[in-house]
């Protein structure tokens, strides 16, 4: 790290070593499953349970802090995990952000307007809310099949397979549920 | 013989209409989502939990066998034909299959694919068929400890074969485990990481975790490195095979399931293994070695047998025993979990006849994938033209109904999305996602089998390793986790002993 450009081999050193934040992870959520079950789990061992309810969280806690211990180790040894390949997958171009955040999105917004609008119409914006993130943009192709789509699977699971999905002010038009 | 009457019996079920159309529903399924890249059996199967909630569990595991099955048959089809392969099992049958497939022997490729999944998964049914029972009256006695022991062996042996680095494979179960704590202690009562929170009480829903990370978390690293360019599919007549290639192909389909019965039913990360095994093998053997690379039908014909019937060693240690050795394994084990059955040697005695029609259905299942597969892999080529924004829209979209569908809430759809991104932060940073998938499927139950056999020994910690099988289990295991580490260092220290890289080396093995 003698480079001579001041800020840039910074910024690209923490690039370079982002798996810290897995083992920095790791770490924080072993030490919260610590910290909460010394003070937050009641009960306690007794002759019936000699274990109790402590032992086994105490030791996944544990786990976790030394994982992040000896991932930190690794990583800064110049270990690296690889990035899971696939079919539909080109590692050669950085990830797309943009494309992650909006689909993340449309999960939320569905998971809001569930209640008010019911499964099929917050389905079929999830399913076009998706296509569109994802790149299509077949403006009366897109939204109709994400609608039938939707309106499907709403009546197989409704109807067939007796899952209780909320039908929407759409739905009780016809006097459904 | 008893295993014969049973079986019988077990055809008898399997042979009505219901579950006929459950096993019929399951390879067409199957083989669609073993075509379609992206998708596979384990998502496949995480996606259906929580609908299999209104089928019986017959009629459910006829399905995932199916499916199970189907993907292994579909997989293929798109390694041959796009030169990707539709599911990690069947990635060895691109190296020859897709030079077969651009040289214009594509049909032959296919058919001795086909075929080679139906010799291997009948082979292994068989075997299943005679080694099921004997395996599960010797495990018949086992007990807690026991119980106990197979489980850890179940994390050990995953995190160990799987992937590259060790430290990666037990944080990722360490992380499982961690989600698998959640909720109340069901022994005590006590609230474990809930932070006062009603809804976390319960625990996370194992099939919300489950699709979390296999359907959402896959969506969406697909989604941040999705492919721009279309790839070409290589246009192919139907599957059939001439006189000269059968002769070439026969021992390929029967030496496969000798090696990859064993690799399924052990955990050693499922199919891949032994494919690559039985590839290499078919290279050893063959008249025609000069082939090899450029479109030897023997390079297909082998693996792909093996691959069929590692699925079934994989479904005999995980009836048998209660081991899942793959991630399809472990979602079915969760499924068995859902109906409140527990696999295992008892399973045997108390769901006798489940086991059964289950086993008759793969025989008839695998009938029914040969029909389908082998006339109709065109058919089911076309399904590799669907535009990849629908796929995966489509995968989001089952996932959120499904995660909505366990418990009717809306927050789980919050939850389904933070443990997507866990699932996308494991494959970015390479942390394989099944020891997570199995530590929160087993966890739980490894803790209450290893409490039980305490309470039962009033705390003392010897009862561990009381038994003979316990004690088998525990020297395996640490077979598994030596045997490595050896190899490892002795290979560190052989070739060259000024190893100026050597600092790399000890964790990431």
């Amino acid at each position: 790290m003698t480079a001579p450009a001041q800020e840039q081999p910074t910024r690209s050193w923490w690039k370079e070593h982002s798996e810290l934040g897995v083992s920095a992870l790791l770490g924080a959520v072993g030490v919260l499953v610590l910290v909460n079950t010394v003070l937050e789990t009641g009960g306690g061992t007794s002759s019936s349970d000699p274990l109790g309810p402590h032992a086994v969280p105490l030791l996944v806690g544990g786990l976790l802090v030394l994982l992040s211990v000896l991932l930190t180790i690794d990583v800064l040894r110049g270990g690296k995990g690889e990035a899971e390949a696939g079919d539909d997958i080109d590692l050669a171009h950085p990830a797309d952000k943009r494309t992650v955040g909006l689909l993340a999105g449309v999960v939320l917004a569905t998971a809001v307007l569930i209640p008010w609008i019911g499964w099929p119409i917050a389905g079929a914006g999830l399913f076009w809310g998706a296509t569109y993130a994802l790149g299509s943009r077949h403006i009366p192709r897109d939204p109709l099949i994400a609608a039938a789509v939707s309106l499907v699977t709403w009546i197989v699971f409704d109807a067939l397979l007796g899952v209780d999905l909320p039908g929407g002010p759409l739905m009780s038009l016809f006097g459904g549920s | 013989m008893d295993t014969l009457t049973n079986l019988l019996d077990g055809f008898g079920h399997a042979l009505t209409p219901g579950n006929l159309l459950f096993a019929a529903i399951g390879v067409l399924l199957g083989t669609a989502i073993g075509v379609l890249p992206g998708i596979g059996p384990a998502m496949a199967l995480a996606l259906l939990l929580p609908v299999t909630y209104a089928f019986d569990p017959t009629g459910a595991f006829i399905m995932f066998a199916g499916i199970y099955f189907g993907g292994m048959f579909g997989g293929s089809t798109t390694s041959i034909l796009l030169n990707t392969p539709g599911e990690s099992a069947a990635v060895v049958a691109a190296i020859e299959g897709n030079p077969m497939a651009r040289s214009g022997r594509g049909p032959q490729a296919l058919a001795a694919a086909a075929i080679g999944h139906f010799v291997g998964g009948l082979v292994g049914t068989i075997l299943l068929v005679i080694l099921a029972p004997v395996v599960a009256a010797l495990a018949v006695n086992i007990g807690a400890p026991d119980y106990f022991a197979v489980m850890v062996l179940a994390f050990i042996a995953v995190t160990s074969v799987l992937g590259s680095s060790r430290v990666r494979g037990f944080a990722s179960l360490a992380i499982g485990l961690a989600i698998g704590l959640v909720g109340l202690d069901p022994l005590t009562g006590s609230q474990r990481l809930t932070f006062g929170i009603p809804q976390l009480a319960d625990g996370i829903d194992v099939v919300i975790v489950a699709v979390g990370i296999f359907a959402v978390g896959e969506a969406l690293w697909v989604a941040a490195h999705l492919r721009r360019e279309a790839q070409q599919v290589i246009p192919v007549g139907q599957p059939w095979l001439g006189r000269a290639d059968l002769a070439r192909t026969w021992k390929p389909w029967l030496r496969g399931p000798l090696i990859g019965f064993p690799f399924g039913a052990i955990p050693a990360g499922g199919a891949e293994i032994p494919t690559f095994l039985s590839y290499v093998l078919e290279r050893r053997l063959s008249k025609h070695p000069q082939e090899f690379g450029t479109g030897a039908i023997e390079g297909v014909a082998g693996p792909e047998s093996a691959s069929s019937s590692s699925a079934a060693g994989t479904l005999t240690a995980m009836l048998t025993i209660g081991l899942p050795t793959t991630a399809t394994a472990a979602v079915m084990l969760a499924a068995f979990q859902q109906f409140g059955i527990q696999p295992g040697p008892l399973l045997f005695q108390r769901e006798s006849q489940l086991v059964w029609t289950l086993v008759a259905s793969m025989f008839i299942g695998l009938v029914l994938l040969l029909v389908l597969n082998l006339p109709l892999a065109p058919v089911w080529a076309k399904l590799l033209q669907i535009p990849r924004p629908y796929l995966y829209a489509g995968i989001l979209f089952f996932a959120s109904i499904g995660a909505y569908a366990v418990s009717g809430q809306p927050i789980d759809l919050v939850v389904l999305l933070v443990i997507g991104a866990i699932g996308f932060g494991m494959r970015r940073y390479g942390l394989p996602v099944l020891p997570a998938v199995l530590g929160v499927i087993l966890g739980p139950d490894a803790e209450l089998q290893l409490r039980r056999a305490l309470q039962i020994a009033d705390g003392d910690p010897l009862t561990l390793v009381s038994t003979p099988f316990a004690i088998t289990v525990y020297v395996v295991m640490l077979a598994v986790l030596v045997v490595p580490t050896v190899r490892a260092l002795r290979a560190r220290r052989a070739p060259q002993p000024t190893d100026v890289d050597d600092s790399k080396e000890p964790l990431s093995r």
